[in-house]
């Protein structure tokens, strides 16, 4: 192997654009989250710049998970969970949308923190999610099949089994029909919720290396606990505390020189 | 302590082994006669099957099963994937725990009042009426704690694809407890096959061949339990015979239903 999996030093070259001189895939203004009474996100307001990937870091129960849930409504299921305040895409505010909810997901793709495959066949779990909004014939049922698992570096590994369970493939291979089955809709904006948790280091580079492939077609917003993750494949980064947002800025200089006392001390391992 | 509870496994299986085994030896015989399967039940001193008991059985007991299920895994649903934890689901909840537990024979006893004595008749539906509302309290729970199996993570991947509430549960969560509700159901169908008591008041008895729903129906439970009760020894070795039978296909039901839900990956 020619290239180190982690990598440690700084990106060299021109300073990058701040978040808010790029154009913004999703405007985030003045959001409060509830679980019940208890507050989760006090106040936040940043932009997802479109086509980079954005992460968001910060200790357990920051509220970085329940950030990226309001993008795509997901804490809509449980009915004593709401959100106040703004998620813009295209002028739409997300919050808001009420018929059109289904659309609204189906252009924000997520991935969670464990492996989800359907208890269905491989090429059944990727054509569930095109079915729902696309009639195609077989043939072009399995050209956006292969498309998405080829994208997802899935298809060398599966083209000989698609009829097989989507269960019996490994943790890393599962999580990676997930992000398949994601794109396979395509999505304008991928969340990814902790994707590489539940994963071992070989599983994680692959995905890593795919994240940062997918952001020339995609936005990507992406959760980590995992601090060298967010160096690593991250444009944009925010720090998030007890429900606060705060620092957020490019990767680089949230990690060479954070403005705000608490961000040093969380990315140099003082605290959390 | 091991000690005890393996004699008390010892008692409990000592009894099992002795009931199947007076069942096997007493009806045993009788099963393998092919006119039990063939000829109806005859007058006492005759010989003859118990075809149009079995059949009645299979009948009443499939009818019920067509009325019940789908009552039952839509209710499940509900408490499921929609009531959860809300007064209206807690309430259904215990009330289907006190059907679950209700005595047969006061099912039978309602199903008189309400439909037999209107309709001036026994009748192969009243039966199945009756075996129908067994039915729905055990596919209700069942249902419920199959889909309440099925990890919530499975449910937000599927709607975050944008799939609505209804195409989630019927193409998702439905799918991933299919082979526990799938076993809800074929205990559900064991449990009625014996119940005589509900029967008794409702398809009552019929000494004919009939496939009429209509009008009284054969049936096994009351079968054995009339010919059990006379003191003809021809009539004793049917109702034998059918008793092993339907012991039988219970263990058979229960046997099928162990086996799908081991097999659920």
């Amino acid at each position: 192997m020619n290239r180190p999996l982690i990598r440690t030093a700084v990106r060299a070259g021109e300073p990058a654009p701040a978040a808010d001189e790029l154009p913004a895939k999703l405007r985030v203004r003045n959001l409060n989250f509830y679980y019940g009474a208890y507050q989760a996100l006090h106040d936040i307001t940043l932009d997802i710049p479109e086509n980079r990937v954005t992460a968001f870091i910060g200790p357990s129960g920051c509220g970085k998970s329940t950030l990226l849930r309001t993008f795509n409504r997901m804490y809509s299921l449980y009915p004593d969970q709401r959100a106040e305040g703004e998620v813009a895409m295209d002028d739409v505010n997300i919050i808001e949308v009420a018929r059109d909810l289904p659309l609204i997901r189906a252009k924000i793709g997520m991935v969670f923190q464990k492996p989800t495959p359907f208890p269905m066949s491989i090429y059944d779990n990727i054509a569930f999610g095109v079915r729902l909004f696309e009639r195609l014939s077989k043939r072009q049922m399995d050209e956006r099949v292969e498309w998405a698992l080829t994208r997802a570096a899935l298809w060398t590994e599966v083209r000989a089994k698609l009829n097989q369970s989507g269960n019996s493939l490994s943790g890393g291979q599962q999580q990676r029909l997930c992000i398949a089955r994601c794109i396979a809709i395509k999505p304008e904006v991928l969340l990814l919720d902790e994707p590489c948790s539940a994963l071992d280091p070989i599983s994680t580079a692959r995905i890593e290396e795919l994240i940062s492939e997918l952001k020339n077609d995609y936005t990507v917003v992406l959760v980590t606990h995992n601090m060298q993750q967010a160096a690593r494949v991250s444009d944009y980064t925010a720090y998030m505390y007890l429900g606060q947002l705060i620092e957020y800025g490019d990767t680089d200089s949230i990690f060479i020189k954070p403005q705000a006392k608490q961000t040093e001390d969380y990315i140099t391992g003082r605290f959390g | 302590m091991l000690l005890i509870s393996c004699l008390a496994v010892a008692v409990a299986l000592f009894w099992l082994a002795w009931i199947l085994g007076t069942l096997l030896y007493e009806g045993g015989a009788a099963l393998l006669r092919a006119q039990l399967y063939l000829q109806t039940t005859p007058p006492p001193g005759d010989d003859g099957g118990l075809a149009n008991a079995i059949a009645g059985s299979l009948l009443i007991v499939g009818v019920a099963t067509l009325l019940g299920t789908p009552v039952g895994i839509l209710a499940g649903t509900y408490l499921a994937e929609y009531g959860k934890r809300s007064s209206l689901a807690s309430a259904t909840r215990f009330l289907n725990d006190v059907l679950l537990s209700a005595p047969s024979i006061v099912i039978g006893l309602f199903v008189y009042t309400v439909y037999v004595a209107r309709a001036k008749h026994f009748s192969g539906w009243a039966g199945a009426i009756a075996l129908s509302l067994i039915v729905v309290p055990v596919v209700v729970r069942t249902t419920d704690d199959m889909l309440k199996l099925v990890p919530n993570s499975l449910r937000e991947a599927a709607v975050a694809l944008g799939c609505p509430t209804w195409k989630m549960i019927v193409m998702i969560t439905y799918r991933a407890a299919r082979t526990g509700i799938l076993t809800g159901v074929l205990l559900a169908v064991a449990r009625i096959s014996g119940e005589t008591a509900p029967l008794l008041f409702t398809a009552l008895n019929n000494q004919f061949w009939s496939l009429d729903l209509n009008r009284p129906m054969s049936n096994l439970p009351t079968v054995i339990f009339q010919f059990a009760m006379s003191p003809y020894a021809d009539w004793h070795r049917l109702a034998w015979g059918g008793a092993a039978l339907i012991t039988l296909a219970v263990l058979g039901l229960n046997i099928l239903a162990r086996l799908l839900f081991a097999r659920k990956d």
